[in-house]
């Protein structure tokens, strides 16, 4: 696999039409990393030519609010910025979500079992174990993208998308864990449910987590 | 107000888009053709961004329960007001209790009615598009269905000074003829779309003879293509070496090559982030002209450079620019 983020050692930006640009930051995916990208976003996002800055994993893109007429100075000052090194921590809640693990709505759990060869209540406990954070939001309305799985239940992305999970899946895709936030589409393995409702489009701010808060799946019950 | 006859699926309300809130996940949607949403809207003297009602199935019907001014711009349906053809790009007056048929265009893929005023949704999040996937905004949040009745917010604009009657029966140039692009008239070879495209992040990953069939061959636009994107079929695109992406930031008119080769163009409901490698860009500007290209028929992709994608959106504020004195125009010399 060549991944290219890894491979060079300067950021790489990118056009996106004339939507917007990607910046992809060289290094690893890390907290340290996306710190300097919730930076980089917080510091970019009052430029007038700037719509709105949309933090992703080590990575950000920027949507135009007009298409600047020269695209050369945007990418000097966005280096510029980035080669500054700030980190932006943000002070994050710590959210408790409780999970029912495997049964009827964590149908994947048994692949998840083939692949690692661990036992049901092994794959809870590590699953359960760490404090993720959340680098960004994307995907769908309120869906967090979470960092901090162990690899050990690193469980390869499913051959044929199940088409219609429905919202509060926990499920594992490769070495990211994450939960649906509305009925839709998934290539991932579910391995569990919550109730939490994630996204309210008429609160404000509409999603009920942001990049970095904390999450921490307690175990409510595990169905064999 | 107006009431859903058909027993559609898919058609939608929309306005020109949801913007500002990709941080929370929350795609762009609004219209798949922008430019006849707007155009249909200024013969209306409605602002450009209010909704209307994208409707890609037919035959469509509907019944307006009060006297409302309406225009058809989009796809020509051979519309049909009490029996009476309605041209397309066009705006007309409804009495109440008229049936307006629209009729599966012969080209083009979807229609767009507005309504004096703009359709009356409540605005979720700075718009009035469906977020299907949200299942909030537009019209409960989901497809139209029938029986479901559309109110409109009252008019303010484009009544004639003395009679107070609202002014129509005029209509427009459509973007197709004034705006062609490829080497045949699109006009006459409505089987080929053709629409410009930028190379992404990914463009230098691919084959040599990848890249060279990427631009010189027609993509068929299969039958599984939508408001969420279109997946082409083709000679299948491949990389020099196997491509891993972290998820990041999309934008609709951004080409993913899955691992099958075979590109997909993420269109208005797409999820605004992905991981799939990113070949090319269609620019904003043509946006419009896949919105109206049809399952069935081909694309074919034209490089192109950021200052010539930029001064193409230039040409289509002017074209709209173009329709708006028009629209004035016929406003004053019924004064």
């Amino acid at each position: 696999m060549m991944n290219r983020a890894h491979s060079d050692h300067s950021p790489r930006i990118s056009l996106l039409g004339t939507t917007g640009l990607l910046f992809e930051a060289p290094g690893e995916l890390d907290i340290r990393n996306q710190r300097r990208i919730w930076w980089l976003a917080r510091q970019v996002e009052g430029w007038p030519c700037i719509r709105e800055a949309v933090p992703s994993m080590a990575n950000l893109m920027l949507i135009f609010q007009s298409p600047p007429r020269n695209l050369a100075t945007v990418r000097e000052d966005l280096l510029t910025t980035w080669n500054l090194g700030g980190e932006l921590t943000l002070d994050g809640r710590i959210v408790e979500l409780p999970v029912v693990y495997g049964g009827e709505h964590g149908p994947h759990i048994a692949d998840v079992i083939a692949h690692t060869g661990l036992t049901i209540e092994e794959i809870v406990k590590i699953h359960t174990e760490p404090l993720y954070t959340v680098y960004a939001l994307g995907s769908h309305p309120g869906y967090c993208y979470l960092g901090g799985m162990d690899p050990r239940i690193a469980t390869p992305r499913r051959k044929v998308p199940v088409l219609s999970l429905p919202g509060g899946a926990v499920s594992i895709g490769g070495v990211q864990t994450g939960v649906s936030a509305s009925t839709g589409p998934s290539g991932w393995n579910t391995i569990g449910h919550t109730d939490m409702a994630f996204f309210d489009p008429h609160r404000d701010p509409p999603a009920l987590l942001a990049p970095g808060d904390l999450i921490r799946f307690r175990a409510e019950r595990i169905i064999k | 107000m107006i009431e859903i006859l058909s027993a559609t699926a898919l058609a939608t309300v929309q306005d020109l888009g949801r913007e500002g809130y990709l941080r929370y996940g929350v795609g762009t949607s609004g219209a798949m053709d922008r430019v006849a949403l707007a155009a249909g809207n200024i013969l209306l003297g409605n602002p450009e961004n209010a909704a209307a009602i994208e409707i890609p199935v037919f035959p469509f019907h509907l019944k307006f329960r009060d006297d409302i001014a309406f225009a058809l711009t989009g796809a020509d349906a051979t519309a049909q007001l009490d029996g009476m053809p309605i041209p397309p790009w066009w705006t007309a007056q409804a009495k109440k209790d008229q049936v307006l048929c629209l009729n599966a265009p012969n080209h083009g893929a979807r229609c767009y009615l507005a309504l004096a005023g703009g359709i009356d949704v409540p605005v979720v999040l700075g718009s009035r598009s469906t977020q299907l996937r949200g299942e909030f905004g537009g019209h409960c949040g989901r497809p139209l269905q029938q029986g479901d009745v559309l109110g409109a917010i009252r008019s303010t604009a484009r009544s004639d000074a003395f009679t107070g009657s609202p002014l129509v029966d005029f209509g427009v140039q459509p973007p197709e003829v004034a705006l062609p692009l490829g080497e045949a008239d699109s006009s006459v070879d409505r089987s080929r779309t053709f629409v410009r495209v930028l190379p992404a992040a990914e463009y230098d990953c691919y084959e040599e003879s990848s890249l060279a069939s990427f631009w010189e061959q027609d993509w068929k636009i299969t039958s599984q293509s939508d408001r969420y994107g279109y997946r082409l079929a083709g000679t299948a695109m491949v990389p020099k070496q196997a491509l891993e992406q972290r998820s990041h930031g999309i934008v609709p008119g951004v080409i993913q090559v899955p691992p099958s080769g075979q590109p997909i163009i993420q269109l208005r409901d797409a999820q605004p982030s992905g991981g799939y490698p990113k070949i090319g860009t269609v620019i904003e500007a043509d946006l419009w002209r896949l919105g109206q290209a049809r399952p069935g028929t081909r694309l074919r992709f034209v490089q192109t450079t950021y200052e010539d994608a930029v001064s193409a959106l230039d040409t289509i504020q002017d074209y709209l620019s173009k329709i708006r004195s028009l629209a004035e125009l016929y406003l004053l010399s019924k004064r």
